[in-house]
């Protein structure tokens, strides 16, 4: 063998011997990673192990976190329809009144917000640098600053107690983050289009619907998730504003059910994951929109 | 130039809508709770007659009665939250970002399991920890306890938030409700990390490699520093959410025994709409605000500054 094979064949070999050395500081960060998946995912199958036992499994503390003995299905039916000889309402209204309320508001603040981060990324007048940050404050403050007065308005407007108040409210407190993210978001489009369209002819009207409006979709798709979390999610206005149980959100009704004196762990954990099911489904499918609408929160899009 | 003159009116126009709708529910709110605060109105009536800043003095006041003590240990509830609540997530959120910076394999995988909390409400999350950290009793024991017992773990059993304990004023049975938050919102410091990390450029670690410089050495030395823009950030978010904490809190464990877990948040809730005390629940909020309005005002100014001037 000559010893040039020779050292190419060493070289071979050293190549697979670093191949297969296991790196500690990788291992142990491998190590770690998985450890914290498995902590962040112990909530998960709580609520799944749960959600499947029967009520005297539920109960039997000392199978509380073992598997559930088989598929108990009923708890989920219980959790949608309720119990009516315990006195426990189910979730299935409740759940359409969050589909009633967050579409809608969802819909009309995205629409909003694209309007105005038109403007304000694309028509800055005077004054407008002094607005935008007065309007973005308004994300920031505890809500409970505005809910007497805010009660106080619904009621005389007639929307006291209704769906339809607590759609306004939604869309009124959602106009600073949907501006925010459509005015960073059309920041990024090329001034020079508006400007050739401008020199087309085009008024601001027309603008908006020839030239931005047809990009806007993945911005709509953002704006459009995050809205729809945050509303679907939402506790603070929903408790304040509803007090009939059969108009209340999921959110509402699911702490009514957590908190009842009887807990009948099984259907609320049932419970707990129809209320958790829409939002999560959306971020497993599109998460990457989802990251999107989290950065732009922070101000700095 | 009429046409772009009679565009920029409507340019105006068009956002009017949102500024009067934000001028009155936002600022004339914040307005009219703050007469509320100032006002004696006590009961399912309105009553604006003035009581200048007395109900604030009945929060603050040193001899004290119910309601001080309580919004006493609400404030300083708030701090300890604050405080471990922030080290949780900015800690964890950059150790899990830094190690999911190093080429993983399944990096999307992790990513997702430690980001999908943040697509979940504080009330569902509040229920699955109550679950958790129920204590269960001495012959009974629940949740983590009974974990605890299984393993062998006797020290670690607790009686978690319904623990009267305390070092000082802070109240241990927080902890419990710090994890639950801590677990929602690490995933977030840990997206914004990774964001900060992707736009780091490559070349400028090789050039580091190439001067000879360690990979824990320029971590150190040349990401963390170009991370600290992130942190201020994420702590500005973070610790707004924290000062006006209320669903999770309310869901999880509400006020507590002796107020261990009071927040202002839920203070505010029960006296306003359960107790019928508007005026101390309108000079809760105001303080809240306040608080909150320190952090943010200050940050909304630097940020959209440094925007202009870019």
């Amino acid at each position: 063998m000559t010893t040039r094979a020779l050292d190419a064949q060493l070289a071979v070999q050293r190549k697979a011997a670093r191949a297969f050395k296991i790196d500690p500081l990788r291992l142990g960060i491998y190590l770690l990673l998985v450890l914290f998946a498995i902590l962040f995912l112990v909530p998960v199958y709580v609520l799944i192990s749960s959600s499947l036992k029967s009520f005297t499994e539920v109960q039997d503390l000392s199978r509380m976190w073992s598997p559930p003995s088989g598929l108990y299905l009923e708890s989920f039916k219980a959790a949608w329809s309720g119990l009516s000889e315990k006195g426990l309402r189910g979730l299935r209204g409740n759940l359409l009144n969050s589909v009633y309320l967050t579409v809608p508001a969802t819909l009309l603040s995205s629409m909003l917000g694209s309007l105005n981060g038109y403007v304000l990324s694309k028509w800055r007048f005077r004054g407008a640098n002094l607005i935008f940050p007065l309007m973005l404050f308004g994300m920031f403050i505890p809500y409970q600053s505005t809910l007497i007065p805010l009660t106080q308005t619904l009621s005389a407007i007639g929307l006291g107690g209704t769906l339809w108040g607590l759609i306004l409210v939604h869309v009124i407190y959602g106009i600073p983050i949907t501006t925010l993210i459509f005015r960073n978001y059309y920041a990024e489009v090329p001034t020079d289009l508006v400007e050739a369209a401008q020199i087309d002819g085009a008024g601001i009207l027309g603008i908006y619907w020839r030239v931005l409006f047809p990009l806007s979709l993945p911005g709509f798709v953002v704006v459009i998730i995050w809205q729809f979390t945050n509303i679907w999610n939402e506790f603070l206005f929903a408790v304040s504003i509803l007090q009939k149980p059969e108009l209340q959100p999921i959110t509402v009704a699911l702490r009514n059910l957590a908190g009842s004196q009887i807990k009948e762990w099984n259907m609320v954990m049932a419970g707990t994951v129809i209320s958790a099911l829409p939002t999560l489904l959306i971020y497993i499918i599109l998460g990457r929109f989802f990251i999107r609408g989290l950065l732009a929160g922070s101000v700095k899009g | 130039m009429s046409y772009a003159r009679r565009d920029r009116w409507i340019a105006f126009a068009m956002l009017l809508p949102s500024i009067i709708l934000i001028a009155i529910f936002v600022y004339g709110f914040i307005g009219w709770t703050t007469l509320v605060s100032l006002s004696q109105w006590d009961g399912v009536k309105p009553n604006y007659a003035w009581a200048g800043l007395d109900t604030y003095m009945q929060l603050f006041s040193r001899e004290g009665g119910v309601s001080a003590k309580r919004f006493n240990i609400d404030l300083w509830n708030t701090f300890f939250f604050t405080l471990f609540f922030l080290l949780l997530c900015v800690g964890l959120g950059l150790l899990l970002a830094v190690f999911l910076d190093q080429k993983i394999k399944g990096e999307g995988i992790f990513r997702t399991i430690y980001l999908f909390p943040m697509s979940l409400s504080f009330v569902v999350t509040g229920v699955v920890w109550q679950w958790i950290f129920a204590p269960g009793t001495p012959t009974r024991l629940r949740g983590v306890n009974a974990l605890f017992d299984l393993a062998g773990l006797d020290a670690l059993k607790w009686k978690w938030y319904t623990s009267t304990d305390s070092i000082g004023p802070f109240h241990l049975a927080l902890i419990p409700v710090i994890i639950a938050a801590a677990w929602q919102l690490t995933g977030y410091t840990m997206a914004m990390y990774l964001a900060g990390l992707r736009g780091i450029p490559e070349e400028l670690r090789e050039a580091a490699r190439v001067d000879g410089a360690t990979e824990v050495g320029i971590y150190r030395h040349i990401i963390l520093p170009m991370l600290q823009p992130i942190t201020l950030s994420a702590l500005i978010v973070l610790g707004h959410i924290s000062l006006k904490i209320f669903d999770l809190v309310y869901t999880m464990t509400g006020k507590g025994s002796g107020f261990v877990t009071d927040v202002p948040g839920i203070f505010m809730f029960e006296t306003t709409f359960q107790g019928n005390h508007y005026s101390m629940g309108a000079a809760i909020s105001i303080i809240m605000l306040l608080m909150v309005a320190v952090v943010i005002v200050p940050y909304l100014i630097y940020s959209l500054r440094r925007e202009v001037e870019l």
